[in-house]
Order: C-alpha cells, then structure tokens, then sequence
C-alpha cells in the first residue's frame, strides 16, 4: 500500500454524531485515484452522512479525513471547486429547462458549458435532445444523468454520488452505471453509494457499512470469495412456511428470502454443499414441505446479510 | 460577479415560470390594493341614531333632522324615553344616542346656548371616536347657524381638515396599504425563496459549490428588492389612476424611500427563512411576524389608542416612519429635504435588520 499523501480519500476515525446517535463511528479507509469506490449499506447506515463529511458540509465530531490531499474542515473552498457531489436526493432546479440547469451550475463555478463540453458530451449526449424540457418533466433515469451532468460540468477530479440510482428503473440503473464506468475510464475516481447490492459488482472496491460503522472493504469478489460457510437456494411454493422451517434447523446459521428463493447457510463450515442439499431437503421433506435444493455461490448481499447479522450479534453481546 | 448574475437571473426566470409565486407577486398586491383600500375606510355611513327627544319643538326636531341629513347617520327610533333608547344602545340597533332634554329651544333662544347629549357605543373605540366626530361636527354646524352655542358631549368642535380637506380616506389608506404590501412581498419572496431550495435540495448542491453564502443571500435578495420596487411602482400608479391619490412632492422621495424601506422587509424575510425548514413554515412564521409588525405600526388603528409599550414599540417599527414619509411626500407635498432624517433613519434600520438576518443565516448550516 502507498502512503497516505497518495490516496485520492483517506479517512482516520472518522465520527460523527447527532444527539446520542453515531451516525458515523471512526470509520478508516482510504479511496485510490481513478478507482470507483462504492458504499454499501441499508438505508440509514451512515452513508449519506460519511458524504457530507467528505464533501465539506459537516464537520466531523472525531477524527480527520483528507480529499485530493485537502481538509474538508480547513481547505473547503479549495476542496469545493475540485469535487462533483450529487446528493442523495434529485436536487436540481424543477423550473428550469435542462440547458438551463446545467448553465447555472457552470456558472456557479465559473465556467461554461460550452467549454466543458468535452467533459460531459457522454452524458450531455443523451440530454441534448431535452434540452429545452423543464427538470421536473424529465424521467427519473433522465434526472439523475442531468444531476450528473451537473455535478460534472465543473471538471472535478473526483465525484461524490450519494445513492444515485435510488428510484430509478432497472435500465435507467445499467445505462447510469454504464456512464460511470466510462467515466472511471478516463481517469475520474468515482466514490459512489448504494442500497442495491446488485450494483456492487460494478465498483472496483466496496465497503460495506452498518449503523455507522465499516464491516469490510474488498474487492467484490473477494468480499464474496470470502464467505465462510456452505450456502444453498432452496425453492418451494410455500416460502413462509420454509421459511419458519429453516429457521428451526439445528445448523441453521441464518435464512433470508432472496428474490424467488430463500438462502440457507449452514453453520458446518467446509462440509460438502451437494450432501448438505439432499440432507436439507429431506429434512424438510420429513415435515411435508416437498423443496429444490441446490448449493449456490454466494453474491454481495449474503456475505452482507451475514456479516450484518454476525455483528449484530456481536453488539448483543458486548454493547 | 458573473455567479452572482446568473444568480439573479435564474430567480427571475423561476419567478416568472412559478405561477403562484407570479400570481403570489403581481395580482395578489393589485387586488388587496383595490378591495382593501375601498373596505379599510375610516368614514362612516348610516350609523343608526336613536334620537331622544324630550323638547319637541321645532329647534329640537331641526337638530335630529340635521344630523340624519346627511348619508352618515340614519334614524332608528324617535322617542321620548331615555330607557328605550338606551336599549337599543345595549341591544345594537343603535351605535348613537341624541339626548335633546327638556326645555332644549328655550335655552337655545334665551341664552344663546344649550346642551345635548351623545351618547356612543365605544366597544370600537376608533369609530366611536369617528362617529362622536362627525355628530359633533354636525351639532356644531347646527348651532352656528342658530348663532348660538350647543355643547355637545362637554366639548366644544371646530374641526378642520388640512391636507385632505374632503377627508377622502383613500388618500389617507392607499399610501398605508402600499406600504403593507411591499412589506408582505419583499419578506415573503425573500423567505420562500430561501425555504424552495432548502426543500428541493439545491441547498445542499449549493453549498458544495464554491459560491458563498454572501454570494447566495444576494442572490435571493436583490430579485425580492426589484420585484418590491416594481410593485410598488405600480401600485402607485394604481393608486394615483383608480383613486386619484394624491401625489405632490417628487416620486423619486418615496421611490428612493421604498427601496431603502425593503431592505427592513428583506431582513425580516432572511430571518424567518434562518429559522424554518420549509416553505409551509415560512408562511405562517411571516405571516404571525407581518401581522404583528402591521399591526403595531398604527397603519390601520390609531397609535395613541394603544397602550403605551405598544406605542413605543410601535414608534421604533420602521414600517411606521415608511408611511410617515409617504404621506408626507404624497399627500403634504414634503420634498427630501423634509424627510431626508426619516430616510437616513430608515436606513440605518434597514440595514441593521438585513445585517443581523446575515449574520444569523451564516450561523446556520444549509
């Protein structure tokens, strides 16, 4: 690893608090240059709160952070014309035409559009068409490529995107990530964050983050390379049903509904998943429940789900 | 510069586009404009009279007729008992009593002077006061026509009207209002502005840009400030066209007057935006602040009819010296050497105002 002065984030301890609520709890990591970087977490896990630490509009109870080598507390008005920050919410202007939005922010920073173009043509590309349309009449994958738009059209050398794709359609989600990834191709780092697992893959590097605090940070592979114990899909028509039944098998390790199925993790780590699936479907069978079992490998969201449910355990224990 | 242009530029398109806010700025003032300064007179008319008369001759019944001679009083009952038109006093068929005793046109004839009683219902002590005006002025008339004196109420009356001879209270209300209305736009529109963006979202988006908060402010404040103007432009012309107001010193008095007075309404609009988070707030935080702020200025109800602290605080509301200027230039004809120590007064309210909403706005976070 390379030091400290190399990384386009770090962040030491970092804390923040709101009455006796943690809502970020000394947090460390460390973001490289050109990587695209994601946080994932439920909602409420800190992570709108971890941005605006990083994005100069709060400052941190404990702890320090630095962006491109500049304090968010000390260095903001530097910091603030190098970054792009889409918050969570759609937050640009609903009377203003697409054109106009997009020449209001540039102005913002001092610049124009027309000499940024080279920056945002990807995106602006898909905009042009609308260009006279008011924001508000826009579609929600169209909003959140002129939100983007805006954020970029001030060249920053890094980009802060705080749920972008919350409550956008499942294309709209792919062609935003789409533009993300050309984006990290020409050098842009990309710190970005998300609810939806699915869209983890798509980051270079993911840190999972609850109630504040950082479970893991890894490749996406690796996070799920990493998951330690045997996981099988199970399918029936009686999910409810299986799913109280699961719950009361001795190795159960934890059962959560997954899309059309239910993921079973058995506690028996290193135990051969072909022999744990006939094993469990007869067991269920025993009880009337006539199931499909097969081993799975595990995405994201189990490795999440489990790591959660393993420190929430653990805060039970030790509070 | 440039930020703070586009700023500008793109408050007035929302405005225009927003057709609450547009209806909010323009029809709204237009309309209160027209219905309040026909409905907030000060002249009465058809005040019911209950006459008591206990002389019944034909100086006792020419007073009664003298009085409902005119459009503002009207005769509810001719009596000679004191008690039934007492009740009608108490009851609300009557606001007035006319008690001509006995023996009424003797006097008149012997003495040269008689006395009458008025008798009010004062439970709206600024038309009492206004009614008890008006029949003393009638009485008055009566008895110099006689050659004689009537003493009415223990009080002798001659009045004269300067300035507003016919006492055409539109001329008195229509400066007021005005003055009401750019108050409500410039803190409203400030106000709103600031709690739109907060609740859009395009706060926070701001704030990560390199614009300052004092780049921002000006922004929200210099629309409001010219919207203010505008509408205060033509609510005088309204004023001069539709009600024939008065206007004998220089407009440019109570033009320049206006934009140093909107920066008090500017600085009530920040404050109350520093202290609300959405627009639902802002209104009802402006409107409770405006009402009291109005109120308090003696525009619509007569200062020395309120108890003393509200006089005082009514004497440093900025909103008062406002008016004072306009009817001064408007109806008295003052020129800015008249009124120059009011405005500089202004000022320096004004902009102490505006500077303390700064200061408590920065202190806010987004």
């Amino acid at each position: 690893m390379t030091g400290l002065a190399d990384a386009a984030v770090w962040a030491s301890a970092l804390t923040k608090r709101f009455a006796s609520t943690l809502a970020v709890d000394h947090v460390d990591f460390r973001v490289e240059p050109g990587e695209l970087f994601g946080f994932i977490g439920p909602d409420g896990a800190g992570k709108s709160t971890l941005f605006r630490l990083l994005v100069t509009l709060y400052t941190p109870d404990e702890g320090e952070a630095r962006v491109l080598g500049l304090d968010p507390v000390k260095d903001l008005w530097r910091l603030r014309r190098k970054i792009g920050y889409m918050p969570g919410r759609f937050s640009l202007y609903p009377d203003l035409s697409v054109a106009e939005n997009l020449s209001f922010y540039a102005s913002v920073f001092g610049t124009t559009v027309e000499r940024q173009m080279a920056t945002i043509e990807p995106i602006y590309r898909q905009l042009a068409p609308f260009a006279g349309r008011r924001a508000s009449a826009l579609s929600g994958g169209m909003k959140q490529k002129l939100a983007l738009c805006c954020a970029l059209v001030h060249d920053p050398e890094i980009l802060f995107l705080d749920e972008p794709t919350t409550g956008v359609d499942a294309v709209s989600r792919r062609e935003f990530w789409d533009l993300l990834a050309r984006l990290r191709e020409g050098g842009l780092t990309i710190v970005v964050s998300t609810p939806y697992m699915d869209e983890a893959s798509r980051c270079d590097r993911v840190a999972l983050i609850q109630h504040g605090r950082i479970l893991r940070i890894d490749t996406p592979d690796a996070v799920c390379a990493a998951y330690p114990l045997p996981l099988l899909g199970v399918r029936g028509v009686d999910r409810l049903g299986m799913l109280d039944a699961m719950r009361m098998h001795p190795h159960a390790e934890s059962v959560w509904p997954f899309g059309a199925s239910l993921h079973f993790t058995d506690r028996r780590a290193g135990a051969d998943p072909r022999q744990l699936a006939s094993e469990l479907r007869e067991w269920l069978a025993a009880r009337n429940i006539e199931v499909e079992v097969t081993p799975i490998d595990p995405t994201i969201e189990d490795a999440f789900m489990l790591l959660m449910s393993q420190q929430e355990r653990a805060e039970v224990a030790a509070p | 510069m440039r930020a703070l242009r586009f700023l500008v530029w793109k408050e007035f398109l929302q405005i225009v586009r927003d057709k609450a806010t547009l209806a909010q700025m323009l029809m709204v003032p237009i309309v209160q404009l027209l219905v309040l300064s026909n409905a907030a007179t000060f002249s009465i008319q058809e005040t019911s009279v209950a006459v008591v008369d206990q002389d019944r001759t034909t100086s006792s019944v020419a007073l009664a007729d003298r009085l409902t001679g005119g459009r503002q009083f009207s005769v509810e009952r001719v009596t000679a008992s004191p008690n039934e038109a007492e009740r009608d006093l108490v009851e609300g068929r009557a606001s007035m009593i006319l008690h001509i005793p006995p023996r009424f046109e003797e006097e008149l004839v012997r003495d040269r002077r008689a006395q009458v009683q008025l008798s009010l219902n004062a439970e709206e002590g600024a038309v009492a006061g206004l009614v008890g005006g008006y029949a003393q002025a009638i009485i008055a008339d009566f008895a110099r026509d006689r050659s004689a004196t009537i003493r009415a109420g223990g009080m002798e009356v001659r009045p004269r009207a300067w300035f507003n001879a016919t006492r055409n209270y539109k001329h008195y209300m229509v400066p007021a209002i005005l003055v009401s209305l750019i108050t409500i736009i410039g803190t409203l529109v400030t106000a709103q502005n600031v709690a739109r963006e907060r609740e859009l979202g395009t706060l926070e988006q701001l704030n990560v840009t390199p614009l300052t908060k004092t780049q921002f402010i000006a922004g929200k404040l210099i629309p409001a400030w010219i919207a203010g103007l505008v509408i205060f432009a033509v609510g005088l012309a309204v004023g001069k066209l539709l009600f024939g107001i008065p206007i004998r010193g220089p407009v440019w008095v109570v033009m320049v007057g206006a934009g140093i007075y909107l920066t008090v309404a500017l600085g009530i609009g920040l404050f109350v935006s520093t202290i609300t988070r959405t627009q639902q707030q802002t209104m009802f935080v402006s409107f409770f602040l405006l009402m009291i702020y109005l109120l308090m200025s003696g525009m619509f109800t007569p200062i020395e009819s309120m108890p003393s602290w509200a006089q005082m605080v009514g004497a440093a509301t900025p909103v008062r010296h406002f008016v004072w200027v306009m009817r001064a230039v408007l109806v008295r004809g003052a020129g800015f050497e008249t009124v120059w120590p009011m405005l500089a007064g202004l000022g320096v309210a004004g902009l102490a105002v505006l500077a303390l909403a700064v200061r408590l706005y920065n202190k806010t976070s987004g």
